[in-house]
This record gives structure tokens, C-alpha cells and sequence, in this order.
């Protein structure tokens, strides 16, 4: 008994001094981190119109387990802590306050929506905390000198319609170009990019915009308008739905124009096979990311890597979502970051190191695209590949352009 | 010319969609005196459900009357388990249970099967028919549909015993009583007919809009319109008032005000309707004893 | 029966005002953050029970006019310098201009147009607040930043916390001012119009005027609240005044319970913690439940009009009258 009471006194006194040693100290430089435990924040649409989205968070969330069933990062395990935001910017700063003063997490991580990222970015800036590796391509996120505690991650749309409006003039100069887009700012991104891509001089090559609401039940009307213009050239700047029904109608129509898709909506699984693969034939994308239901991609080894992970810790239908393939990637992106930090996982610390990943590849990128990030770089990835989808599968072409 | 034709018949082949919605809409507004706002969000479980058989490689018109029958009975069991209880409570009680019931069968569908947008191959053969690109033949299957479907309905209505039974528990459940009409019956009856009619309008919907579970939050939208627009007492001034309402939606959006301020601009146009008359374009003046 | 309501009615706000106070001396930052919404949404709420349960005009596009304070408020302390202060009563009484408009073809509308034509311009609000001839103005998609709601110098209290108070004097001043309109002439008017417009007319109430001043005063409370709440969150953008905003106002009402000002309170509490709370409930079902909140909100929703069909303040006046007996019928 006494023995045993000395015993217990002793490691009680023991841990109490090391606590408040110690551990303080560590705490206190660095919130969110244990010994044991890295505390992730995130919100993502599991709900409301952005829905489909969640599939990313959901991926993520399996990834990090994964790595915690190998052992963690440096002995610690990772806690994601990924809530709903329903797309609803005043949900998004309530939960983002909720993540970091009561959940006390060390970071956020892939938090996604353009509008919903820029109600947090300022409460992020003004506390320090990272915004890591946003899931938008909005370019106002790559600004390291106003708010450098905010990270890209996507290819900017800007850039990406830059690029196809710099391909229309360098193999249609003359040619008549219409814009089919979504009413907010990922569409409007698209429409400034293709603005910028045409140049001042050319600007009158756009005949005709339209956009719509994602409250819109079909954007047929859109493009027989679109059509009426006389244009030859149809950027579609919508989400999957949307562009599945764009490419069948503009098909459908009978109307001869070649046509530019967003790599948003370039899954072949969720818009080709919607739409129709003979009605798809000709897109032309700027991609980055492999897709899975691509023939040329069947025996790939990355693709074989992810569809391992599918089958331990998804199922069938993740492995066909480009979204999900998209999480996958973003995670190992984030597990790279923390294994640069190695015993050094302050927030400081966690921002030096997410800006400065030098080529990393991912197994579900395209060959040949490296993540790059610098003090002065924001924007992870920049690189895109032009790709037309020939009825079964996208055949890149043409060379690595950058943004 | 050919522009006109194209937004033309684009927008009846929404436009019918919206009246069978809106007529489904109507005849549970004037059985109950009550919205329901789930029911676009039945509409697309029920053509999740028929686009589930198909995929296990039923038959499409084998799955189709599997879907109307499947919605029928579910609808009629919902009605007696979660929506009589409620008969005597306050009408915005009622409401607040739809919308609970729409945010149930949404969630539930996203969870069962996903939210990657979805195809439901049209029953009507590919090529457009005479021709010409004007209309294609799901569109032209599509209005057709809808007109046989209002027609059945009327018919129904207008000719059959059960039909007449129907009208009159709407129109006086009192009176109805007395004659031994089972008017608790008949109000479930009018749900599961509902649910039928809502299940081909999400049927013939899908191959036009994708299927996902927020499909039909903007045809309902459309939907409401029309039937605010052609008068909610009067079913085929709804349904009349949904072709209208898909038919002006295009054309105003391609001609008058251009696309981008298109949803605002037509549901100006209905409370300016309204304003003008005021139980709708067919709606019954209500003339109430003081 | 009367009597003893009237005690508990001034007991609850009596404990209601002490709680409200005491606040930010217990609560933590997040909390607080909480606790300021539920003001907002409460006030909003009460503008929209004037309307509804007073006065029995549905309205299911109250967010719109949250919507329109929200970017006022935005607009006129980014663009025009205003003082957060001065924003405030100034997108307030645009509101009330706005809801006053509005009421006039409202008159000819009956009961259910008047729901769907609001429903309308709900869902057509995001679309003309990202219109592109007001981008100048609204930012657009992007969306307008506002800059923290900072504490003047001499109050010694965290920015959280003076926002906090900002909106409790809003509120005590707006739930005051309903608290007099509904229990003198002006609400037994609109109550009389809602029960039988007919016979209120017949007795000299001026049906139209009080019916559009109404509207124009739910707008208003609806007003104050967005721009409240375009302070506390920072930022308003065409995505956070969506449909189902104004769907969660009528949510509120009823769960609150109608024609009731104190029912505002327990209505906002519901629609700010009852998402979350379902939110934790749906994770019990595993990983890939991850959108079953939207139903676990469904069946909340079901089951609070099950057990309390005339709102939480009809609950509790049931449970006082079996407690104390009712001495009328």
C-alpha cells in the first residue's frame, strides 16, 4: 500500500512538473499540436446546392487516416476536423470561429467556395493562422503581400481562360467568340481571364455573353441565344451540371463551333457520359489532373494508386469523381507540408514550410505538373496541358503551358 | 426566325414539365388549402428511384410504372403518417412540415446516391425528328407527355366515379361526408396521384436537366410561378400558366432583357400579373360572406 | 389566467434582460459570436412576426430585405465613410422605404400569392444583387469586406464584445418598441385586421395604411438585423442571402411561436443552434453521413411542430395553465 502511494505521489508530481514545464511551453508555441495529435481545420458544402463538393472533404478525411494507420506524421496523428458550411458565407465565418477559438486548431486546410474563403481570410490574417491551400481558383487568394497567411491552391480560372483565349487567337484569329457562364465568381473569373487571354485589341472577337443562376433549372436558352450570335467559338464556363447540359444542347442544335470547357467539369464519368460521348467530341480543356474513366490512363500507376485507396477506405463511386481525386491529391499535398515541419509545427513554422514545396508530384497529377510554392509564389499549381476529348478519352497536346 | 423556334420550343418543353409540376401543386392546394413544398424534392427521390431500376437494367417504361406506382403508395402512407396528423394544427405549422420534409428527402437522396450529377436516358429516339434541329424528340416526347398526362387527369376528374368523389371531398368535405364519401381516403388518394404526376414530371425532366437532388429546386420554383400566374384554384389555369411561364422565361431571356437578370425579371412580370388580377390569369374571383 | 401570464411574461424577460447582460463577462469569444446572432436573427424575427403573426401577411422573402440592410449598412460604411452608427438606422429606414413599396401591391394579393410572390423575391435576390451594373457598389460575386467592428478606446472591451453590445442596444430599443406597438392601439389594429379585415374596416381602421406600414416596419426590423449582422460576420456577398435564409425566418416564427414578441427569442435560438446541434447528431451515423444533417434538421423540424404545433411561448402557456389552473376557458 505505501509503496504504492509513494508511487502514485511521486509520478503525480513527476507529470505535474513536467506539465507545467515542458508541455506548456510547447502549447503555447504551438496550438492545435500535441504530442500525439495535429488539429486540422476545414468547412466544406456537405450540404446545399455546392453539395457535390463534400466528396472532397470526405476523401481528405480518408486520407489522413490512412496516413495515421501507417503511424502519422513524426509520431503524431492527424485530426481533421472538417464542418458544414452549407456554402453560406456567414456559416463559414461561424464555423471557421468555432474551428479555431473552440476547437483551438493549428490550421485550416482546403476550406472551399471563393466567397466563403474571402469572409474568413481577414479574421485569418488578423490571428495568424493559416489559410492553407484554398479549394478555389479565385486569383485574388495568391496575394502574399496583403494577406500572407492565405495560400492557393488551384490552377487560377483567370489563367486557365487566359490560355484558351490565347489558343482561340493563335489558331482562330478571326474567329466570333461566345461565353456561356455562372453568375458568381468563379464564372465571372473565366470571363476576365478570356477578356485578358483575347487582349484589349481583340476584345471585340466576344459577341455574345451569358450567364446563369445556379437556381436555374437549365441552360438551354442560354446557348440557343449563344448560338444566335453567329459565334464559332463557345467557352463553357459552368459547373458539371450545367456544362453536361451546355455540350448536349449546343450538339444538339446542330451548331458548328469549337468549344472550350472548363477543367472543372472535364470528369468524363460526371459530364461526358451525361451529355453524351459523341455529343463531347472536340472539347477542348486545360487539364492538370488524370481522369480515371480516360482509356489512356487505364494501367497507370498512379491511377492503380488511388484506386487501391478507393477500395480500402472509399468505394467505386469516389474513384470516378474527379473531386475526389482532386482531395486526394490536396491531402498528400498538406502531409508534405507536415512532414517538411518534422518537430517544428508552430503556425509560422507550418506557413514556412507550405510556401516553399519545391516539385512535388502527385500520383494523380498530369505528368510532367510539379507543385511549386515560394515566398513570392502562392499559386501551387500553375501548369495546365491542353487535352480534346475524342469520344473516349481526353489526347493532351501541345506543351506544359504555365500561368 | 430559327431562333425564335429553338428558345420556342425549349421553353414549352420546360414549360410542360412546370404544368404538370404546377398541377400537381394545385390539386393539393385546393383538397388541403396547403403548399406543399416538398414536393419537387419527391419528385427527384422518385426519379432517383426510377433511374436506380434502370441502371439495374429494368426496362425504361417497366421502371417508369414501377416509379408512378412506388410514388403513388409512398405518398399516400406519408400523407396519413405525417401529414393528417397535423390537419388540425395551424396552416404554418403545416408548412414548416413540408419544408422539413423537403430537407429529408433532399439529404436522403444526396446520401443514398451521391451527388455527381447523373444521366436518365430519354425514352424518345436521339435523331430530332423532321429533320431539323428546331425541337428535339425528347423535347417534342416531353410536351407530348405532359398533354397526356393533364388530359388522363381531367379525364379522371371530369368522367370517373372516384374522380367526382375526389371534388367533392375537396369542395366540401362536410357535404362529402354525408353522402359517404370517405374524404380522409380521398385526401390520400390525392397525394399519391400527386406524387404520380410529380414522378413523371422529375422522369421527364432528368434527361433535359441532369439528375442530382437539387434537380428540381428550380423547376418548383418555376412551377410556383405558373401556377400563381394561371390562378392556383384552377388546375388548368395552372398548367397553362406553366407553359406560359417556361415559354416567356426564354423569350424574355433572349430578347428583352438578356440572361442575366432573366429569373428576376420574369417573377416582376407575375407579381405585376398579379397586381392586375389578382387571383391569377384564370383564377376564380373568391366573393367570401362577410 | 391573464394575470399570471402577464407575471411569467415579465419574469422571462426580467431573467432574459439580467442573462443578456451578464454575457460577456461568462461566455468566451466563439460563444459571444454565437449569442450576437441569435440577437440579429431575434430581431429580424420579431419584424417578420409584426408582419405574419400580427397582421397574418405571409412573407417568405424577409431575407431580401436582410439582404438589402446587409449591403446597405456595407456599402455605406466602405464606400461613404458612415459611422457603423449612423449605417445602421440609415439602412433601416431604407428598409422600411423598401417594405412600405412593397406593401402596396401587397394589398391586392391574397394570402397564398402574397407568400409566393415573396418566395419570388427571395430567390431573385441573389441574382439582383450580383447584378453587374451595381458591381461598382455591391463588389459583385466577390463580395464587400468590412472592417472589424473596433471598440472605442474608453470601453476596455474586446471587439467581439462591443459588438455584442452594439447589437443588445439594438435590440432592447426594437424588441421595446414592438413590445408598445403590439400592446397598445396600433396592435390590436393589426390583430383585428388578420382575424376580419372586413369587420376592422367597418369599424374605422384604415386597413391599407396600417397593412403597408407593417410591411414597411418588418422590413425595417428585417433591415437592422442584415446590417447588424453585415458588422458581426465582416462581410456580405449575393451567396449569404440565399433562399433558405428567408425559409429559416419562417422556421423561426413558428417554432418561436406567433404573434408573440418573446417568441422571437426562443425562435432564434432554434435557428442557430438546432443546425449545428443536428450537425453533431449526424456524425454518430459514421463518415459517410456526412449529409445527413439536412435530414437529422428535417425530422427536428417534424417533431418540434408535433410537440409544439403554436410554437414554444404556446407551449409554455399551456404548461402555466395546467400548472395554475386556467380560470378561463
Amino acid at each position: 500500500m505505501n509503496t504504492r502511494r509513494q508511487f502514485l505521489a511521486s509520478s503525480a508530481t513527476a507529470v505535474a512538473a513536467l506539465a507545467t514545464g515542458a508541455f506548456r511551453a510547447r502549447a503555447a508555441d504551438m496550438p492545435g499540436i500535441t504530442d500525439t495529435e495535429i488539429k486540422i481545420g476545414q468547412t466544406m458544402p456537405y450540404s446545399g446546392p455546392a453539395s457535390a463538393y463534400g466528396v472532397i472533404g470526405k476523401t481528405e478525411s480518408a486520407y489522413f487516416k490512412m496516413i495515421n494507420e501507417a503511424g502519422g506524421i513524426n509520431g503524431r496523428k492527424i485530426n481533421l476536423v472538417s464542418l458544414d458550411d452549407s456554402y453560406s458565407p456567414p456559416k463559414t465565418v461561424e464555423q471557421v470561429r468555432r474551428l479555431a477559438e473552440q476547437e483551438g486548431v493549428a490550421f485550416f486546410f482546403n476550406t472551399l467556395g471563393t466567397a466563403q474563403n474571402a469572409s474568413i481570410r481577414q479574421y485569418l490574417n488578423d490571428a495568424k493562422i493559416p489559410q492553407l491551400f484554398v479549394a478555389t481558383g479565385a486569383s485574388l487568394f495568391a496575394d502574399p503581400e496583403h494577406f500572407p497567411w492565405t495560400v492557393g491552391y488551384n490552377p487560377s480560372y483567370q489563367t486557365e481562360a487566359r490560355i484558351y483565349g490565347k489558343h482561340i487567337l493563335a489558331t482562330k484569329p478571326n474567329a466570333k467568340v461566345a461565353i456561356l457562364y455562372q453568375n458568381d465568381g468563379f464564372g465571372k473569373d473565366y470571363l476576365t481571364g478570356l477578356k485578358d487571354g483575347l487582349g484589349a485589341d481583340h476584345a471585340g472577337m466576344i459577341v455574345k455573353e451569358a450567364s446563369y443562376e445556379t437556381s436555374e433549372p437549365s441552360v438551354d436558352s442560354q446557348v440557343v441565344t449563344l448560338q444566335g450570335s453567329g459565334a464559332d467559338v463557345l467557352l463553357i464556363a459552368a459547373t458539371p451540371k450545367f456544362a453536361a447540359q451546355a455540350i448536349r444542347k449546343s450538339y444538339d442544335l446542330g451548331w458548328d463551333a469549337t468549344r472550350y470547357l472548363t477543367n472543372v467539369s472535364q470528369s468524363i464519368t460526371a459530364v461526358m457520359k451525361a451529355a453524351g460521348f459523341e455529343k463531347s467530341k472536340g472539347l477542348i480543356t486545360g487539364a492538370y489532373g488524370k481522369d480515371v474513366g480516360d482509356p489512356a490512363f487505364k494501367d497507370d500507376a498512379g491511377v492503380k494508386e488511388w484506386q487501391a485507396f478507393c477500395d480500402k477506405y472509399l468505394s467505386h463511386t469516389e474513384f470516378g469523381d474527379l473531386n475526389a481525386s482532386y482531395g486526394y491529391g490536396a491531402a498528400a499535398t498538406m502531409a508534405q507540408v507536415l512532414k517538411q515541419c518534422g518537430a517544428d509545427l508552430s503556425r509560422e513554422n507550418v506557413l514556412k514550410q507550405a510556401t516553399n514545396i519545391q516539385n512535388l508530384t502527385l500520383p494523380m497529377l498530369l505528368p510532367g505538373i510539379t507543385i511549386n510554392t515560394s515566398p513570392t509564389n502562392y499559386s501551387p499549381i500553375r501548369q495546365l496541358k491542353l487535352a480534346q476529348f475524342n469520344g473516349e478519352s481526353w489526347q493532351l497536346f501541345g506543351d506544359l503551358i504555365a500561368g | 426566325m430559327a431562333l425564335f423556334l429553338h428558345q420556342l420550343a425549349s421553353g414549352l418543353a420546360l414549360g410542360g414539365i412546370y404544368a404538370i409540376m404546377a398541377l400537381a401543386l394545385v390539386m393539393i392546394y385546393q383538397a388541403t388549402q396547403l403548399v406543399n413544398f416538398a414536393q419537387g424534392e419527391m419528385a427527384m427521390f422518385s426519379t432517383y428511384l426510377a433511374w436506380k431500376m434502370i441502371d439495374s437494367g429494368w426496362p425504361y417504361w417497366f421502371a417508369f410504372v414501377a416509379t408512378l406506382a412506388i410514388s403513388f403508395v409512398g405518398a399516400v402512407a406519408l400523407e396519413r403518417a405525417v401529414v393528417r396528423p397535423f390537419a388540425k394544427a395551424p396552416i404554418l405549422a403545416s408548412i414548416i412540415v413540408f419544408i422539413g420534409l423537403a430537407f429529408i428527402f433532399n439529404a436522403c437522396a444526396g446520401w443514398l446516391f451521391g451527388y455527381s450529377v447523373q444521366s436518365l436516358d430519354s425514352p424518345f429516339p436521339g435523331r430530332p425528328l423532321f429533320g431539323v434541329g428546331y425541337i428535339s424528340a425528347h423535347e417534342l416526347g416531353s410536351i407530348f407527355v405532359s398533354f397526356v398526362v393533364l388530359a388522363l387527369v381531367y379525364v379522371f376528374f371530369r368522367f370517373t366515379p372516384l374522380g367526382l368523389a375526389m371534388r367533392a371531398a375537396a369542395q366540401n368535405p362536410a357535404s362529402a361526408r354525408l353522402v359517404g364519401i370517405r374524404v380522409g381516403w380521398m385526401l390520400s388518394i390525392g397525394w399519391g396521384l400527386a406524387a404520380a404526376i410529380g414522378a413523371v414530371a422529375g422522369m421527364m425532366a432528368a434527361p433535359i436537366v441532369y439528375l442530382d437532388p437539387n434537380m428540381m429546386g428550380g423547376v418548383l420554383l418555376y412551377a410556383f410561378a405558373g401556377a400563381v400566374l394561371g390562378g392556383v384554384d384552377n388546375p388548368w389555369g395552372a398548367a397553362f400558366g406553366g407553359f406560359l411561364v417556361g415559354g416567356l422565361e426564354n423569350l424574355m431571356g433572349a430578347y428583352v432583357v438578356g440572361e442575366e437578370v432573366k429569373l428576376s425579371v420574369a417573377l416582376a412580370i407575375i407579381v405585376g400579373v398579379l397586381v392586375v388580377k389578382p387571383s391569377g390569369l384564370f383564377g376564380r374571383r373568391i366573393v367570401a360572406r362577410v | 389566467m391573464d394575470a399570471r401570464w402577464n407575471f411569467f411574461a415579465r419574469l422571462g424577460w426580467v431573467v432574459a434582460l439580467f442573462l443578456s447582460i451578464a454575457a460577456p463577462f461568462v461566455l468566451g469569444s466563439y460563444h459571444l459570436y454565437q449569442l450576437t446572432q441569435v440577437l440579429i436573427y431575434a430581431i429580424a424575427l420579431i419584424g417578420l412576426n409584426l408582419l405574419t403573426g400580427y397582421n397574418g401577411q405571409i412573407s417568405l422573402g424577409h431575407g431580401a430585405f436582410f439582404a438589402i440592410g446587409g449591403y446597405g449598412v456595407a456599402i455605406l460604411t466602405t464606400k461613404f465613410g458612415v459611422p457603423y452608427w449612423a449605417a445602421i438606422p440609415a439602412a433601416g429606414a431604407i428598409c422600411f422605404g423598401a417594405g412600405f413599396l412593397f406593401g402596396f401591391p401587397a394589398l391586392k394579393f391574397g394570402g397564398l400569392y402574397l407568400a409566393l410572390a415573396t418566395f419570388a423575391l427571395a430567390v431573385a435576390a441573389p441574382q439582383m444583387l450580383s447584378y453587374k451594373g451595381f458591381d461598382a457598389w455591391t463588389g459583385g460575386a466577390q463580395g464587400l469586406q468590412l472592417g472589424k467592428l473596433r471598440a472605442p478606446p474608453w470601453a476596455h472591451v474586446s471587439a467581439d464584445t462591443w459588438t455584442y453590445l452594439v447589437a443588445l442596444i439594438a435590440a432592447l430599443a426594437l424588441f421595446g418598441f414592438a413590445l408598445n406597438l403590439v400592446g397598445g392601439r396600433i396592435g390590436r389594429a393589426l390583430i383585428a385586421i388578420r382575424d376580419h379585415a372586413v369587420a376592422a374596416e367597418t369599424m374605422g381602421i384604415d386597413a391599407p395604411l396600417y397593412k403597408t406600414t407593417a410591411f414597411g416596419i418588418s422590413a425595417l426590423y428585417a433591415g437592422v438585423a442584415g446590417g447588424l449582422s453585415a458588422l458581426a460576420v465582416g462581410f456580405v456577398s449575393p451567396e449569404s442571402f440565399t433562399l433558405p435564409l428567408s425559409l429559416s425566418f419562417l422556421v423561426g416564427i413558428v417554432v418561436g411561436g406567433l404573434a408573440s414578441v418573446g417568441g422571437a427569442i426562443f425562435g432564434a435560438f432554434f435557428i442557430e443552434y438546432v443546425p449545428n446541434y443536428a450537425d453533431m447528431l449526424s456524425v454518430q451515423f459514421g463518415e459517410s453521413a456526412k449529409a445527413l444533417p439536412g435530414a437529422i434538421y428535417g425530422l427536428l423540424l417534424i417533431a418540434m411542430m408535433a410537440a409544439a404545433p403554436s410554437g414554444v411561448i404556446g407551449l409554455i402557456r399551456k404548461i402555466v395553465a395546467r400548472l395554475f389552473g386556467a380560470e378561463r376557458a
